[in-house]
């Protein structure tokens, strides 16, 4: 009879900014199942959203999740763009300009804040240290165009409310150039790191059919050889002017999920700089005054992938129905194959490799069983990942 | 073939309205003994990608939009079926056919009182263990 | 002063809760120990377990499901511990207080002794904050 220990892994952590309880269900070494439970964070948005007018949803939908800050008021409103005959024929040229910077200079921040973590989950808190210094720059920019470092505002349904001034720019651009050298730093760190390579190669593989099923998104499914990415099937902003690649790996571990991120920061800065040089003088706003009745749907590529915002609208200034659906939600489900039947010491790395955002999802996870139990937490269960990496540190150095 | 015809072929007189209310949205309404036939024709045959569900407490019952995404074109093709039983709104689960609709299925149960049928985990998603049951926080006043 | 008290002001060691925040403030407060603030050269230190905290720092607009772990939480932090609630949502519930999933605010719950507003309240506000709380712990006997 084997001897299930339950590994509970938060929901107070102090790495995990989000309180979320994963349940692993382990026997020996190996994780046998796993149960996510998911709730703290559930604010009933979508209920909040039908008394709030049109104007007001978008600072609220602003503050569903600190990370993805743009993506999901940029949904919102296109769904609302959508009821109105779409981005393209209602906002403004510029608007639309400044929109893609914003949203991409997000997913510079995202995918660098993502590094820092994964790296920390697996012991390299100098990654840690470097990708959160060198995102400090981007913050910077956003602190000098918006007037926050997060939480924007500058989406509303028509354009956008605050212009990117000209003597902004150069700010910007060097940023950017600054930034690019840091990647390069990043990505010999990281794919060039043998211990790197063994430690993540191989782990926590969600296979093509897998990631098909559980119908995940971003660079999760892109990951895994699924050809999905909104700014190309469903272009908005101003993606369809611009010359950029999808990132796609097929490996679907989370040596190929890391690789499609970093990959992706170097297109991001160069829609940045396409963008900064393209950009046309003109109005940043439609002034819209009325929502006519209909549906709409608005969705747009967040770092973590495809964010869905749904909205009915009667005519009235409030919306009759809200639905939002975040990218984590489809992604963290998928963790039921992802995790099960890799070992403790890959639990920590592996249930990070999707970028979860739990504040996106609102989750929980917690399992207790009584008996013959075994009780770690979260923190043993990043220094079992730690530990892994001192191993194979150790074990190639006496192969040398 | 383009998708819109092949929908139309496949789904045959199983859409009772087909609305396309812009350049890539197309609304089609079926009845709700069709909806795993339609997910699996949608999902399966087609191709398509199960974005997520939303429901609504409408006067005429309760409505779930089923929204793919055909992301070859971009294009999303919305289901939409018509719960006319308020007070016992039910319905068949996609669950075993789409793993991915498993929590959007829970949440709609959880948000509405939709049964799903078949769905192999309907238990509770966002909502804390004391709050009330039978209590659906997105149903509209009666 | 008293001795330990005196000590335990020096360095501060922080336990970070979240009862139903979006997060932003939680990655400010991580900022706090990354290059460019470095808490940790003012011997502030984010404590592993609630056991060793000095300081709760509780960011969310107290989400339903989290209000009686919060409780057991600030049971469990050895005194004295000081709270400090970070940003809007904790300080006042911010957008969410009409909702049906959050209860109520965070100081009818708990004595709250800083509060910093913001949404999210930048690092520098926050080191602000906790030194504000470290003071407020060198004036108790």
């Amino acid at each position: 009879m084997s001897h299930k220990v339950i590994v509970p892994i938060g929901p107070y952590h102090p790495l995990q900014d989000e309180p979320e309880f994963f349940q692993l269900y382990v026997e020996g070494e190996k994780v046998v199942d796993i149960d996510i439970i998911i709730g703290y964070n559930h604010r009933g948005i979508e209920k909040l959203s039908e008394d709030k007018h049109f104007d007001q949803v978008a600072f609220l939908v602003e503050r569903i999740c600190g990370i993805c800050s743009s993506s999901h008021p940029y949904a919102y409103v296109l769904a609302v763009e959508d009821i109105l005959g779409g981005e393209d024929k209602v906002v403004p040229l510029r608007a639309r300009y400044i929109r893609t910077i914003i949203d991409e200079l997000q997913r510079i921040h995202s995918h660098l804040l993502w590094l820092g973590l994964a790296g920390h989950f697996i012991g390299y808190n100098t990654v840690w240290m470097w990708a959160w210094k060198y995102r400090e720059p981007v913050l910077d920019c956003f602190e000098l165009v918006t007037g926050n470092r997060n939480n924007y505002a500058m989406f509303k349904v028509g354009g956008v409310r605050r212009d990117l001034k000209d003597e902004d720019i150069p700010f910007v651009k060097k940023a950017l150039d600054e930034l690019f050298p840091a990647v390069d730093m990043f990505r010999g760190a990281i794919m060039d790191d043998p211990v790197i390579r063994s430690r993540l190669k191989g782990i926590g593989i969600l296979t093509r059919e897998e990631a098909r099923n559980w119908c995940v998104v971003g660079p999760t499914a892109r990951a895994s050889g699924i050809n999905i990415d909104v700014r190309r099937d469903e272009p908005y902003g101003v993606f369809e002017r611009l010359s950029w690649n999808v990132i796609l790996e097929n490996d679907g571990d989370i040596f190929a999920k890391t690789v499609a991120r970093i990959m992706e920061l170097y297109e991001s800065i160069s829609i940045i700089r396409q963008c900064l040089d393209e950009m046309p003088e003109g109005e940043i706003d439609a002034d819209i005054k009325d929502v006519p009745a209909g549906e709409g749907i608005g969705r747009v590529e967040a770092p973590r992938g495809e964010c869905f915002h749904y909205i009915k609208s009667d005519g009235t200034n409030r919306p009759v129905r809200h639905k939002i659906r975040a990218p984590s939600f489809m992604n963290v489900a998928s963790n039921k194959v992802g995790a099960v039947g890799g070992t403790i010491s890959d639990a920590a790395i592996t249930l990070a490799a999707v970028d979860p955002c739990y504040c996106c999802t609102e989750r929980l996870a917690v399992i207790q069983r009584p008996g013959n139990k075994k009780i770690m937490n979260g923190w043993d269960l990043i220094r079992l990942s730690q530990e892994k990496t001192s191993r194979m540190k150790e074990g190639s150095r006496h192969n040398d | 073939m383009n998708i819109r015809d092949g929908v139309r072929e496949k789904l045959g007189d199983k859409i009772t309205q087909w609305r396309e209310i812009s350049r890539r949205r197309i609304y089609l309404e079926v009845d709700k003994k069709d909806i795993l036939e339609a997910a699996r024709i949608l999902f399966l045959e087609l191709g398509m990608r199960f974005a997520t569900a939303s429901g609504i407490d409408t006067p005429e019952g309760i409505e779930i939009l089923y929204h793919f995404s055909f992301d070859e074109n971009g294009e999303i093709y919305t289901l939409r079926v018509l719960l006319d039983d308020k007070k016992r709104p039910e319905a068949d689960s996609i669950t075993p056919l789409i793993k991915g609709a498993e929590w959007i299925e829970r949440e709609m149960w959880e948000m509405l009182g939709i049964q799903f049928r078949g769905h192999p985990n309907l238990k509770r998603l966002l909502l804390a263990d004391d709050w009330p049951q039978g209590e659906h926080p997105l149903r509209g006043k009666e | 002063m008293n001795l330990k008290l005196k000590a335990l002001a020096k360095s501060l060691w922080v336990f970070h809760v979240s009862v139903g925040s979006c997060n932003n403030c939680d990655i400010e407060i991580l900022d706090c120990l990354t290059p460019r603030f470095d808490v940790e050269r003012f011997g502030i230190l984010l404590a592993g377990s609630v056991r060793h905290a000095d300081v709760l720092l509780i960011t969310g607009a107290m989400n339903r499901k989290a209000v009686v772990r919060m409780k057991k939480i600030y049971q469990q932090a050895p005194k004295p511990c000081l709270v400090v609630a970070c940003g809007t949502c904790a300080c006042s519930q911010h957008m969410f207080r009409d909702s049906y999933n959050v209860r109520e605010p965070l100081d009818k719950i708990l004595p709250v002794d800083v509060y910093i507003p913001g949404c999210p309240p930048k690092p520098e506000a926050i080191i602000s904050g906790i030194t504000k709380a470290a003071a407020k712990l060198k004036g108790r006997r």
